[in-house]
């Protein structure tokens, strides 16, 4: 099964020596997922203060700066991921750094066959 | 097997469907396979030692059924506890799934309308297919945890059959019988100190059970219930049992509650009864549970073997939190020390606050009564 990992944590509870850490240990873990086979892509995101939001109301785009929502956690990366069950994916998300300063939102991803040109 | 499956052909139909239909194939598959050898005569009479060697393959193999029955079982309630669930979902699906209670007795016991149940059930059934709850038993890195989660379950039901929140009845016996025979199998699948200590806290809460409630339906409370009554057969076995858990290693939550609940049980009157102790493993049980509900308890053991003044600083120490302003056994228990103090007025006021707060008729009425002796 495909999941997708997201990274929820508070951008500034995070300090610059933190983030190049958690680079640095997110990249390790990256390459052994690679190695096994079970990471089809992974990518920090920029902060939230780049976000933009489009939104189409009667015929009328609004486009906006800032991120959808005033949530107390910001989106900061993703991993997709396939394996066995959740409690493989809930295992991979124990390890990502991440884990102990925000939360992991485990998504199973919907398969539809003829998306992606029927890959 | 291909006789087997004839077999099951022409007699399942839509309404007897096996609930375990391959391993109904697989000994069915193998009882047409002895009949077949028994049928022939002339394989008998050459081998006379054949039966004998199929009938010890039956044996063997009725075993390996039976303990992948088990497995099954035990699969089941791991998938059903999984703590990716909504924990009101988790307890509906395993009364449902584990024990196979209808929808509507489980809808009747948690007070739900069949309907609404019946939309948890879905929902759960759900979260399993879609999020890829797997029906596996836990590696063992993940056993401890999920084994919490699945006595978290256990426990709940319990709780739910043993003092309910709200309606005519205040204990509902078959829920919390459901729950120490889904702790029993628990503990027999995949033995652990905290499923066996939760064991033994059930049987002995359930010990009591008779004896909580006098002629009228009303609650009576441990101090005044008339110990004769308490069944001294799952005391015994209770007993047994937390000795047990307690020597597995350090005591978890379970095993603290059932080792108070242990010097209750041996105590023959509640002025006999080792308060001291009782207070002591309940500050153990605060160090690794700080909450409220613990520290509550705690009070009224400390109170017991120090005195209500003492119990009485203790309960100042939880009066902001919203939980306890909330909680009816909070204001009694206050109302209870400060009548011991002869502090009557502030009795009255907390026995009043508690008399608001309660939605159980029996409690309700045990409250009305105490307020009945104060005033007159």
């Amino acid at each position: 099964m495909k999941y997708m990992l997201l990274i929820y944590s508070q951008e500034a509870n995070w300090t610059e020596q933190e983030r190049i850490e958690c680079m640095t240990e997110s990249a390790a873990l990256c390459a052994r997922w690679e190695e096994e086979g079970v990471l089809i892509a992974a990518d920090p995101l920029e902060p939230v203060e780049t976000a933009t939001c489009v939104n189409k109301k009667e015929g009328r785009t609004l486009i906006t700066d800032g991120p959808f929502a005033e949530t107390h956690e910001q989106l900061g990366g993703y991993y997709i991921v396939d394996v066995a069950d959740l409690d493989v994916a809930i295992a991979m998300a124990k390890q990502l750094p991440p884990v102990s300063k925000g939360t992991v939102e485990i998504r199973p991803i919907t398969e539809i066959p003829q998306l992606n040109g029927g890959q | 097997m291909h006789e087997a499956f004839v077999e099951a052909a022409r007699t399942w139909s839509d309404e007897s469907i096996p609930s375990r239909p391959t391993a109904w194939l697989i000994s069915t598959a193998r009882f047409k396979a002895i009949d077949a050898f028994r049928r022939d005569a002339r394989l008998r009479a050459l081998h006379p030692t054949i039966l004998q060697h199929i009938e010890q393959l039956e044996d063997y193999n009725a075993e390996l059924t039976e303990r992948s029955i088990e497995d099954d079982q035990l699969r089941l309630i791991f998938c059903c506890c999984h703590p990716a669930i909504d924990p009101q979902i988790q307890v509906a699906l395993t009364l449902r799934e584990v024990c196979g209670l209808s929808t509507d007795d489980i809808a009747h016991a948690f007070l739900v309308s069949p309907a609404t149940m019946a939309q948890r059930l879905v929902r759960g059934k759900r979260k399993i297919r879609q999020a890829g709850i797997p029906f596996l038993i836990p590696e063992p890195a993940q056993l401890p945890e999920r084994v919490e989660a699945v006595l978290a379950v256990i426990y709940l039901v319990f709780n739910e059959g043993y003092a309910a929140a709200s309606g005519e009845n205040l204990q509902r016996r078959g829920l919390s019988q459901e729950a120490i025979r889904l702790c029993r199998l628990l503990q027999a699948l995949c033995p652990s100190a905290e499923s066996e200590a939760l064991l033994a806290l059930m049987l002995l809460m359930e010990s009591r059970r008779d004896a909580r409630i006098d002629a009228q339906g009303d609650l009576v409370l441990l101090g005044f219930q008339n110990r004769a009554r308490w069944d001294h057969e799952l005391i015994q076995e209770g007993l047994t049992l937390t000795e047990q858990a307690l020597k597995r290693g350090p005591a978890g939550p379970y095993a603290i509650q059932a080792a108070i609940a242990a010097l209750h049980a041996e105590a023959p009157s509640s002025d006999e009864t080792d308060w001291r102790q009782i207070a002591a493993l309940y500050q153990v049980l605060v160090a690794q549970n700080p909450s409220p509900v613990v520290v509550l308890n705690q009070a009224v053991a400390v109170a017991m073997s120090v005195g209500a003044d003492a119990g009485l600083t203790l309960l100042d120490t939880i009066s902001d939190e919203p939980s306890m302003k909330r909680y009816h056994l909070y204001h009694a228990t206050r109302g209870e020390l400060l009548r011991r103090k002869g502090e009557l007025d502030g009795a009255l006021v907390a026995f009043e606050t508690a008399c608001k707060m309660t939605q159980n008729d029996a409690e309700t009425r045990f409250l009305e009564r105490k307020l009945q002796e104060l005033t007159t």
